[in-house]
């Protein structure tokens, strides 16, 4: 039986008003893997991750032609209920961005929005969720300290832990480790190496040799385009295209 | 130019600027605080006491007739132009142009706007609630700008971050964004608080005149604004109208403290 | 069930935004339609170009003209010392003493009218009448009222103003070897003159606007002004006067005086935000 993938992208164009960023963009997103995107500043990886949980949505002059399937399921579809879509695709972004609230109430928010109401259970979730993003025993004697006061990397991984609260299947990650220092980073990279055991990781980032290191695929985009999706093995070590050899060996971007 | 002069005429203006609001600030407080007798705040208001309680609780219930129409009206507006209309939006435009020339409209055109069309048109009479919906219109500007400033000020990522999780607009809003929001929105009901304490233009042909407590929404009254003016006026109340001018003058410190401690935690980001 | 919840939400918000359009509507109709016809009856020449008012005659020259010197002389006196004081406030004060300056020039834009007026009648207009001789009760009374009560406009518009210029053309100039104040007159104050002209097209507008101060200390003869010392009737002014016991005609002749400031104050209005909207850009 051949495996279906968890997402899968057919000929995708977005316009911002008149500019063309992503000129049918093709792609296949394999369940319990973590994917990479690589590729110069401004070719268009934030405007494509932010296609696949419909964040685009919210710039009002962003139109988008082609599909994206989630499932099986198209999620431009006029039937498509955008919270429950965004529930089972989460998003990690670039900065940290935690609520001005407690970091216990930052973790239930998700779960609050979608209806868990019993305090037992919603610690539970809490819990559990800040272990998964490996940042309970930091935190567990002051859940109620707000969580602005904590550092970056910590606030980086309470944002993971937020995303993982509303038990989403796939995680969207837009250069989560950019804005922080390298221990930070390396926690978070060890985070995503165990994260994909149970869900689908797609990963933005600038640092090939993070690509390198946690992704199992990876796909080079160029100007709106995807030039190749390979093995990340392959894409390092072998590229079929020569812009992908010229990128990676930083000849350019 | 020479620096000597230039650097004097800064000086000497400064000191012109802060000496006047000193000075008047001094003068009425050293001059009325003597005149505040108990007879002053007594219940009812006769030709022998001048009371000025009537008028005091006068102003509060215009003051709360108004915040209670025009908080939700303004802060609304501010959710709409800022959260739900898109603002190339022609709508947004002419909304933010309305609100502008509403801001620059002078109180006494309102107060005979108020009463061509609460005062005759509508049939409200001389009214507490003419004169509040009057009086309403002129602080909506307020209220609304100072929702929009706040509102901008929380920025984009807050609201990316509760969408990526799944909450719709309404839950965002209300949720995350207006907590964030709510020292700047404040300091813009409070700064309407005090537009409406010191308002007269626009209420002497709306709320009209009367000494008396209004005893309902149409009964007319008087605030404590309309009451020292017309104190002043009359000639043979001088003191009276410096004890009023003491009190009206605590008010607007008050009101002012307020809004500078609310705009100081702001800008310290809050807790 | 959420979506019907949003799209109410969207709605109701909509209604609300919706007030301040209709608000500014139906004032521009009520007023223009109750001031229009009277003036149109009477004659508009006759009307804006008349030089006596009375209960039958109602030529409002007088008051035009009295509107715009009370204003023009605020203007003199408040434009200059605001924007020093500006200048002070965005470029020579020390920052302990910035956070008290501060809010007192937000404490002056927020004494209301009357306690204006009222300090005025008490200390300026006394002083008017001991020093120039005269009622007292004057155009000069008023002009100095209002050149006091325009500053906090003056000042906090142009002290933004002041401080939104770059840095760096301050640092260039001190680079050359001019001096701090050679510096801030010949770079900063140049540089943010637009946002001070703004700030000045405000003050215009709240001196023409203002109307209880000024009542409490002007004379409000509705005759052409005579000079400095003798009294002055404004457009704001006269309504207030006489709006309490006016009727038929007379009432009308008031809510067209009130056309006319409207006219006036839109003017100055569409001035402001085209210089604000050209900033923008
Ligand atoms: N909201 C927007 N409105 C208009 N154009 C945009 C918008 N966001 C991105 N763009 C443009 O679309 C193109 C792709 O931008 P995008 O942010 O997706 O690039 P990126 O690959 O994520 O770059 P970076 O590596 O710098 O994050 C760029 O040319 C950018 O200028
Ligand atoms: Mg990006």
């Amino acid at each position: 039986m051949v495996t279906q993938p968890k997402i899968k992208v057919e000929d995708l164009k977005l316009w911002y008003g008149d500019f063309r960023a992503l000129h049918g963009v093709d792609l296949d997103i394999n369940e319990n893997e973590v994917t990479a995107f690589i590729g110069p500043s401004g070719c268009g990886k934030s405007t494509f991750i932010k296609t696949l949980n419909r964040m685009n949505d919210l710039i009002p002059y962003a139109r988008v032609e082609g599909k994206v399937e989630l499932d099986g399921q198209d999620i431009y579809s006029k039937k498509m209920d955008l919270n429950n879509l965004r529930k089972k695709v989460g998003m990690v972004f670039q900065q940290p961005n935690p609520f001005p609230k407690s970091i216990y109430d930052n973790i239930a928010y998700g779960p609050r929005t979608h209806g868990v109401k019993k305090k037992s259970e919603l610690d539970e979730i809490v819990e559990r969720s800040l272990r998964q993003a490996a940042i309970w025993d930091e935190v567990k004697d002051h859940l109620d300290r707000n969580a602005l006061s904590i550092s970056g990397g910590q606030q980086q991984r309470i944002c993971i832990a937020r995303a993982l609260a509303v038990e989403p299947e796939v995680l969207l990650m837009d250069e989560p480790t950019s804005a922080l220092d390298p221990i930070s980073t390396a926690k978070i990279e060890e985070l995503v190496s165990e994260l994909k055991q149970e869900y689908t990781i797609v990963m933005v980032t600038h640092n090939m040799q993070q690509a390198s290191r946690i992704s199992d695929r990876t796909a080079f985009f160029l100007n709106g385009h995807i030039i190749e999706t390979d093995q990340t093995r392959k894409i390092f070590t072998n590229p079929n295209q020569e812009e992908t050899e010229n990128y990676i060996s930083g000849r350019f971007g | 130019m020479g620096s000597k002069i230039l650097n004097g005429l800064v000086y000497l203006s400064t000191i012109l600027t802060f000496g006047a609001l000193g000075f008047l600030v001094l003068y009425i407080l050293f001059n009325g605080v003597q005149y505040l007798t108990p007879s002053l705040f007594e219940w009812t208001y006769t030709t022998q006491n001048v009371s000025m309680m009537p008028a005091l609780i006068t102003t509060l219930y215009v003051v709360l007739g108004t915040l209670f129409i025009a908080t939700p009206i303004g802060v609304f507006t501010g959710f709409y132009l800022v959260d739900y209309a898109n603002r190339d939006n022609k709508i947004v435009k002419a909304i933010s142009m309305a609100t502008d020339t509403l801001a620059g409209i002078p109180s006494i055109i309102y107060g005979l706007f108020g009463m061509l069309f609460f005062v005759i048109f509508l049939g409200l009479q001389f009214s507490l609630l003419a004169g509040i919906l009057t009086v309403t219109i002129m602080t909506l500007p307020v209220i609304i700008r100072a929702t929009e400033e706040a509102l901008i000020a929380t920025g984009m990522p807050i609201r990316q971050a509760s969408y990526a999780l799944g909450a719709g607009k309404l839950r965002t809003l209300f949720k995350v964004v207006l907590p964030m929001a709510m020292p700047g929105i404040l300091s813009g009901v409070i700064l309407a608080t005090g537009k409406v304490i010191g308002e007269t233009a626009a209420l002497m042909f709306t709320l009209g005149t009367a000494t008396l407590l209004p005893q309902s929404l149409l009964a007319s009254g008087r605030t404590l604004s309309l009451h020292m003016f017309i104190l002043s006026g009359e000639g043979h109340n001088v003191n009276e109208a410096y004890a009023t001018a003491v009190v009206l003058l605590l008010f607007v410190l008050v009101i002012n403290g307020l809004s500078t401690f609310i705009s100081k935690r702001l800008s310290k980001g809050g807790k | 069930m959420n979506d019907l919840k949003e799209k109410v939400a969207h709605g109701v918000f909509l209604l609300a935004a919706i007030t301040s359009i209709l608000s500014l509507v139906v004032i521009v109709i009520f007023i223009f339609t109750n001031g229009l016809p009277m003036m149109i009856d009477y004659g508009v020449f006759d009307f804006l170009l008349g030089t006596t008012w009375n209960r039958t005659t109602f030529g409002i020259l007088p008051m035009i003209v009295g509107s715009i010197v009370v204003t023009i002389g605020a203007v003199l006196i408040g434009v200059p010392v605001g924007i020093f004081t500006a200048i002070f406030m965005a470029e020579f004060c020390p920052p302990s003493v910035y956070r008290f300056l501060k809010p007192a020039v937000n404490l002056m834009a927020g004494i209301p009218s009357i306690l204006y007026g009222f300090f005025a009648l008490r200390i300026i207009v006394p002083w008017v009448r001991d020093t120039f001789g005269g009622p007292g009760n004057s155009m000069l009374a008023a002009i100095l009222l209002l050149g006091i009560m325009i500053l906090p406009t003056i000042i906090s518009l142009s002290e933004s103003a002041i401080r939104s210029v770059p840095r760096s053309y301050y640092s260039g100039s001190i680079a050359l070897g001019a001096s701090k104040e050679r510096s801030i007159f010949a770079v900063l104050v140049p540089a943010a003159k637009s946002g001070i002209f703004s700030s000045v097209v405000l003050g215009v507008g709240r001196a023409i606007g203002e109307t209880m101060a000024v009542v409490m200390v002007a004379g409000n003869q509705p005759i052409m002004p005579r000079g400095l010392t003798q009294g002055v009737r404004t457009l704001t002014t006269n309504i207030v006067m006489e709006m309490a016991y006016a009727s038929g005609q007379h009432r009308d002749a008031l809510v067209a005086t009130g056309v006319v400031l409207f006219v006036f104050v839109m003017l100055i209005n569409g001035i402001f935000l085209y210089i604000k909207n050209k900033e923008a850009k």
